[in-house]
């Protein structure tokens, strides 16, 4: 397989993998924010304490992660169809994507707020700041270094979890490997599908780390 | 101003605090005084109910806070400011950010709120320093941004959470000049916990000293000192115990320069042996602590004659 062949399947699966992780990013964030403040919101001590919620939330969490995720892909088909009407293609695949990560990153945000100094929230709480006040304006903030953290290594597992994509047809890098550098032999492709991957990967790493080192002001 | 009766409260088997009264006047800097884990911070946090009480009423400036539900406790906490040990800022704003704080959670308008900041910077000594993140603050300047934000609702309480515990001997006293100055130019009332001596000593006007979630004695400063064994005075004027047979403790209030030690001597002609004594400057005035034993001469009348002349005879 010369360049020339490889250039276009390379430039269509890497569009796909940014699609897939994209969208499911920002799902993820979208849904697993809220859910990692309410685990720490509703946990004992917290501030609005709510053992019972906070045990259902966080057996539903803990549920979601302990599926591989090539599992938990096939296993949501139904609901993926309910969701975007199809259970094939990039769409298709943002869904278990968010599914498999949100659990995830809502843990990771979890930990992130309790690294919020308990004596921060209880000096906004003396100065009379409601519970939607502490969080907008003292737990996100003062995590928000933590949360980028967060959100950068979310963005790298969900590159990892994008190479199954290929399973229900999602395509993307690692499908790529998988069907010619695996099933063609074409090692010279796979080879380049593995730098790229690695590349994209230190990319967005360092991209998080600076970003979270810029923001934090300890 | 502040008004505790009988708080109690209670974690699992602990019992933090045993039926505490406290009463706070208006205008006055007022100590509680204690070991770590005598109750003295659950007290503080019962005050504006960061902790809730398992019994017992607290009112602040007329107001029976225990009564109040959520949303007008938090109203009633804006009039109360707070400051903390390890000053609890919030690192992701700049000091202008954080006096801000309480303005924004009143909702001050930003024009108004910003006028506000830099007046309360000036206030504490900061003017200028508004656009500095706190962690290039020294701990003395980051107390300072800690009262700047307590002040900000224009608060007639102030608590001190062990304010200056966290910071070196001669940053302790700037605070506590700090606070002094607040106190006579605001006419803010200031409950204060601590665990020095040396606090209660240079800014308070009343002390509460706590042991085992008690208080065991309360009062204005100057009267503890007038009553005879109590323990701020022991504990101010160490003199070795138990005292030797035959000597006499005085105790001088008023102007301790006063030649009143060796007019007795000439007048009564007794011999006087110090055996032990301090001077320190309180709040209220200097006072002066000493041991002493008299020999010869008319000691009865010696002793009436320093009686009549304002000294403490135990």
């Amino acid at each position: 397989m010369t360049w020339d062949e490889m250039g276009p399947l390379l430039w269509e699966a890497a569009g796909q993998t940014a699609q897939m992780v994209g969208w499911s990013t920002l799902f993820t964030v979208l849904f697993g924010l809220p859910l990692g403040v309410a685990l720490v919101v509703f946990d004992r001590g917290g501030l609005r304490p709510a053992p019972a919620l906070k045990s259902v939330l966080g057996v539903v969490v803990n549920v979601g992660r302990s599926l591989p995720f090539i599992v938990l892909m096939i296993a949501i088909i139904p609901f993926t169809r309910l969701v975007v009407g199809t259970t094939i293609g990039t769409a298709a695949v943002v869904v278990p994507l968010t599914v498999g990560a949100v659990p995830f990153f809502a843990r990771l945000v979890e930990t992130a707020l309790r690294e919020v100094g308990a004596d921060v929230v209880q000096a906004a709480q003396a100065m009379g700041a409601g519970r939607t006040t502490i969080v907008r304006k003292v737990l996100l903030p003062e995590a928000l270094p933590g949360l980028v953290a967060a959100v950068t290594v979310t963005v790298v597992a969900l590159i990892g979890y994008s190479a199954m994509a290929g399973t229900i047809g999602g395509g993307g890098l690692g499908d790529l490997a998988v069907r010619y550098g695996y099933q063609r032999f074409e090692t010279l492709l796979m080879i380049v599908t593995v730098v790229l991957l690695v590349v994209l990967v230190q990319l967005i790493q360092s991209l998080g780390d600076l970003v979270a080192r810029r923001l934090s002001h300890k | 101003m502040i008004q505790a009766s009988g708080l109690r409260k209670v974690y699992g088997n602990t019992v933090a605090l045993d039926g505490v009264d406290l009463r706070v006047r208006e205008g006055e800097i007022y100590g509680v005084l204690g070991q770590s884990g005598a109750g003295k911070s659950t007290l503080l946090r019962c005050v504006n109910l960061l902790e809730r009480p398992t019994a017992g009423t607290v009112t602040v400036a007329g107001q029976d806070l225990t009564a109040l539900r959520s949303g007008e406790l938090n109203r009633a906490r804006q009039r109360i400011g707070m400051i903390h040990q390890h000053f609890a800022l919030l690192s992701s704003r700049t000091v202008a950010g954080n006096v801000a704080f309480p303005l924004e959670v009143m909702g001050v308008p930003r024009a108004e709120r910003e006028r506000r900041v830099a007046e309360l910077l000036d206030l504490v000594g900061l003017g200028g320093r508004g656009g500095d993140r706190p962690s290039r603050l020294s701990g003395g300047q980051k107390q300072r941004v800690g009262i700047a934000r307590a002040l900000a609702g224009n608060p007639s309480v102030l608590l001190s959470d062990e304010a200056t515990s966290a910071l070196d001997p001669a940053t302790t006293q700037s605070i506590l000049a700090l606070l002094k100055r607040l106190n006579t130019e605001l006419g803010l009332t200031i409950l204060l916990i601590t665990h020095e001596m040396n606090v209660v000593k240079s800014v308070c006007d009343s002390v509460a000293i706590m042991a085992d979630g008690r208080v065991e004695e309360s009062g204005t400063i100057a009267d503890l000192i007038r009553t005879p064994g109590s323990r701020l005075t022991r504990e101010i004027f160490p003199l070795p115990e138990p005292a030797p047979a035959g000597s006499v403790t005085l105790t001088f209030t008023g102007d301790p320069r006063q030649a009143v030690v060796s007019e007795v001597v000439r007048k009564f002609d007794v011999d006087v042996n110090i055996l032990g004594g301090s001077i320190e400057d309180l709040a209220g005035g200097a006072v002066g602590r000493l041991r002493v034993s008299f020999s010869g001469g008319e000691e009865a009348g010696a002793l009436d004659f320093l009686r009549s002349r304002g000294v403490l005879v135990s």
